[in-house]
């Protein structure tokens, strides 16, 4: 059973847009399925690697913008970025590793903030390359239903599971959680850590790189504070993964659905839409002192045992 | 002789500059020293000084270099409430990932600046105080002087403060035992802790002064800078880049860090454009990880090894 599980959640994906749901819930699928890709690509390396990073955004962005300056200066269609990507992004894992895998641990988070951050201030200063501030606009869309963009992101979303789940049952794994749990101890029994941090990092980039391919196509309109942003990417990839569960199948899945579900919720009220950053943050918080590894990989049993010491202890007081 | 004018004028206002960032370096520094954590809310946290001496102006009329006096105690008290109730439970809980700490002060920026937004709306602000574009200039000492240099009036005042403030502290950390300890907990964990140092209280004491420090800068910013709630960010970047070329945790290292980065954005703002400082400030970021790991402090350290 639990095998088939995924296969089984597959198939019911498959069927969705047969059932004839409305476009809202159609984008909102659409969502969480990226969202999902994003949040696993970010716990391969975050979550089994041990390596957190702050700048997914650099290669959401890249990946959004290969598609889209295909299509502004070859003109042909932003759907061949799924292929030319993969060729950009490891050359652009590469140098980012090269730079950021020398440092170890909150060093190479906060080096991979500035590379987010370096990716975005170019993309708006480069302006006969990427036009800059003014985005691009692919003006005649694939598709105006979302059927297509649903199975599309769907077989991304599927390959990436799959990706992560073999990579990480066969050595290539478990060498990365050997580097996250003791860095030192991996390397004195003969890892190349920085070789097999590369390697992640790659994989890492290239995956998240085919979801900022698919954005591209799917909204048909992007900017460098669209695409490259801290708060809304890089973070917001922390988050799916913490609240979800780290080094878990399921748990950047998880993340995703509620993730995309309480922007939805929260941003349509109409008194706290405002201040949706700081419900997030409060959440981040929260889940990190109570639940820091995540909805699936939660000690739930833990989170009671202050509740009943208290109690106890008053019953031997009485 | 243009072209050297402005070579010079470039290399005062980056001088200038420098010295302010110092001190959000500084704050940046002590706090790595003591928690080995980034504090990824600095920036807001001086977005909040800022707001403080914004209201003082506007609804008591108190000039913004005096509200230091206000804002940094206050931003003190918070930074030892953050410090105590949000990050201390924190290191005590046992995760997957090792770097909880970090993420959580993303949560507390987070929270900050969407909170600035709430209350303050978006809107770009600054103060009209009436000294803001009054400059001495050379020509008023030197008559008949080849080149004509200008020196900002706010900018030179909020420089001295940012130089007073930053010789405090280093009479603070080198003179007082608790300074001291400071240093010794940045230093070595364990040996401060068989010494007797209490680091739980020095913790606190440590991120409460970190924000006290990045409250000065906010204050003295305020009169040469406008004020927006999401410009925490860019101050946060400022501050890890100069502490990464300073060297992780050295406060020495902070000062010439801040002084660097200042006279070389300036540098790039003139000569390449307002729009690349960005980029220059994370050029020389990359360029200090690729080939100067330790930052400036392992080239002070190899000196004094030397001697």
């Amino acid at each position: 059973m639990k095998k088939l599980l995924p296969l089984i959640i597959f198939a019911i994906l498959l069927i969705v847009p047969l059932m004839g749901l409305s476009t809202y819930v159609m984008h909102i699928l659409i969502l969480v399925l990226m969202w999902s890709v994003i949040g696993m690509a970010w716990n391969l390396l975050g979550g089994y690697t041990g390596q957190v990073s702050f700048g997914h955004a650099a290669f959401f962005g890249v990946g959004a913008y290969t598609a889209g300056i295909l299509y502004q200066h070859l003109g042909i269609s932003a759907w061949w970025g799924l292929p030319v990507c993969i060729v950009v992004l490891t050359v652009l894992s590469l140098i980012i590793g090269f730079i950021c895998l020398r440092l170890r641990g909150a060093y190479f988070a906060l080096a991979t903030l500035a590379l987010g951050e370096i990716c975005r201030v170019t993309a708006e200063n480069l302006v006969d390359f990427t036009r800059g501030n003014l985005g691009i606009l692919i003006k005649e869309r694939t598709w105006v239903e979302k059927t297509w963009f649903f199975y599309i992101i769907l077989l991304i979303a599927a390959g990436t599971y799959i990706i992560i789940k073999k990579v990480i049952e066969s050595k290539l794994g478990y060498y990365f959680v050997a580097i996250r749990e003791d860095h030192d101890a991996a390397e004195s029994l003969g890892i190349d850590t920085t070789f097999y941090k590369t390697i992640s990092l790659c994989l890492s980039g290239v995956l998240t790189g085919m979801a900022g391919v698919f954005y591209m196509n799917y909204m048909g309109y992007i900017d460098p504070s669209i695409v490259f942003p801290l708060y809304d990417l890089s973070i917001t990839a922390v988050m799916v993964v913490m609240i979800g569960g780290v080094a878990t199948y399921w748990g950047p899945i998880i993340g995703a659905i509620i993730m995309v579900f309480l922007a939805e919720v929260i941003r349509s009220l109409p008194q706290i839409g405002a201040a949706h950053q700081t419900i997030f943050g409060i959440i981040l918080i929260c889940i990190i002192i109570f639940l820091p590894n995540g909805i699936a990989g939660g000690d739930y049993l833990k989170l009671w045992e202050p509740i009943k010491n208290r109690w106890r202890n008053k019953g031997t007081s009485l | 002789m243009a072209q050297l004018e402005l070579f010079i004028q470039t290399i005062i206002s980056g001088f200038l500059l420098g010295g302010l960032y110092a001190l959000i370096g500084l704050g940046m520094a002590l706090i790595m020293g003591v928690m080995r954590i980034i504090n990824l809310a600095h920036g807001d946290i001086m977005m909040i000084a800022m707001y403080i001496a914004y209201g003082l102006f506007i609804f008591l009329g108190i000039d913004p270099y005096i509200s230091v006096f206000i804002a940094a105690p206050t931003l003190f008290l918070f930074g030892v409430g953050v410090q105590k109730y949000l990050l201390t439970p924190v290191m005590k809980v046992e995760s997957i990932l090792p770097h909880n700490l970090v993420i959580m002060t993303v949560g507390i920026a987070m929270v900050l600046s969407n909170l600035a937004t709430v209350f303050f709306t978006g809107n770009y602000r600054s103060i009209p105080v009436n000294y803001a574009s009054s400059a001495w200039y050379l020509t008023d000492i030197w008559k008949n002087s080849p080149i004509e240099l200008s020196l900002s009036m706010p900018w030179t005042l909020s420089f001295v403060i940012a130089v007073i403030i930053t010789i405090g502290l280093w009479i603070f950390l080198s003179k007082t035992d608790t300074g001291k300890s400071i240093r010794a907990t940045a230093q070595d964990l364990d040996a401060a802790l068989l010494m007797g140092v209490n680091v739980d209280r020095l913790r606190n004491l440590t991120f409460g002064l970190g924000c006290a420090l990045v409250a000065c800068a906010g204050c003295l910013f305020i009169p040469i800078y406008y004020l927006y709630p999401s410009l925490g960010k860019q101050f946060t970047n400022i501050g890890f880049v100069i502490t990464v070329i300073g060297g992780m945790g050295s406060t020495n290292g902070a000062v010439i860090g801040g002084l660097i980065l200042g006279i070389f954005e300036s540098v790039t703002a003139t000569y390449i454009g307002m729009g690349w400082a960005p980029v220059g400030r994370f050029a020389i970021f990359i360029a200090a990880l690729v080939f100067l790991p330790g930052g400036v402090a392992s080239i002070l350290r190899r000196k004094r090894l030397g001697k």
